[in-house]
């Protein structure tokens, strides 16, 4: 290891460690106000008659919503996330797997796991990446949506 | 809404009908109150310019987000969006107008489903991809 890396043991220990279960309640005005926020008219993220004309119990989330949706109800106690030593963030990549559509109504469980750690030299300076997977399911156990987000500190 | 598209209609070279999105500081704001990122290079222009940024910028996930619906749009409700994924390589300042576009690179069957690859990126005013990605969507079949 490079002499001036800052990657720690206590960091890398982490990697592959799944948290505890965060749990989100998905519910009708909050995906009509991502979608609002979006600027996307789709009347399955908005109008309960028709997204219940369409097979589904009522409004739809978005395709990224329930990964980017930050409100949970319940925060698991142990959390995947380590601390950077660089306080400045952007976001890297998102990338996502869809399995069945998130409905309003629906309480969501996700877990997260720290699945890479590297650092680079960039234009911003010296930058440390980290990578992490989580997965939710709905009440059914049914996998929803599994992410893989990258997160940049510099 | 646009007319459903079918597997049939689609060949690798096919573009996906472009969307363009022109954010100004008050989407970005209605963003981070609808999905908690209250990061403040995205609102706060010192904050952004202390961070080493040339501006408030578009957050990353809106982005991501602006390709969902891109890929959404285009599958229709027939359609289904199996996976996405993309790099946010360059910054997107509002007030500029920004395009979200895709092509197909692949057309396959597995697993009983109709399968389309697609490339997908958002270009800035200057024709700069900020955002790089790809998709696999599953489309219906006319017959």
């Amino acid at each position: 290891m490079a002499e001036d890396s800052v990657i720690t043991e206590e960091m890398r220990s982490m990697i592959d460690v799944e948290s505890d279960e965060t749990v989100y309640e998905i519910e009708k005005e909050p995906i009509r106000r991502w979608a609002d926020a979006i600027g996307d008219p789709n009347p399955l993220y908005r109008n309960e008659e028709y997204a219940k004309k369409k097979r589904y119990r009522s409004i739809i989330g978005p395709p990224a919503f329930v990964d980017q949706y930050s409100f949970p109800v319940k925060l698991g106690q142990r959390q995947a996330r380590i601390r950077s030593p660089f306080t400045r963030k952007l976001n890297g990549g998102d990338e996502y797997e869809f399995f069945i559509p998130v409905q309003a109504g629906d309480t969501v469980t996700s877990t997260t796991k720290l699945v890479e750690l590297l650092e680079r030299e960039g234009r911003l300076g010296k930058m440390l990446i980290q990578i992490y997977e989580t997965t939710y399911k709905n009440q059914n156990g049914e996998a929803v949506v599994k992410s893989r987000n990258t997160d940049i500190s510099y | 809404m646009a007319d459903q598209v079918y597997w049939e209609d689609i060949e690798v070279g096919s573009e996906i009908p472009p969307l363009v999105k022109e954010p100004d500081p008050q989407q970005l704001v209605k963003w981070a109150g609808a999905s908690g990122d209250f990061y403040q290079i995205h609102y706060d222009k010192d904050f952004a310019l202390g961070n080493n940024l040339p501006d408030i910028i578009v957050h990353g996930a809106l982005k991501s987000a602006w390709l969902g619906q891109l890929l959404g749009d285009w599958v229709g409700e027939k359609g289904e969006i199996k996976k996405y994924g993309c790099s946010y390589r360059g910054m997107d300042i509002p007030g500029d107008k920004l395009t979200c576009k895709g092509t197909v690179t692949n057309k396959y069957e597995a697993g009983g489903e109709h399968c389309v690859e697609c490339d997908i990126w958002l270009e800035n005013s200057k024709r700069e991809k900020t955002t790089l990605g790809t998709a696999v969507v599953a489309l219906p079949l006319k017959g």
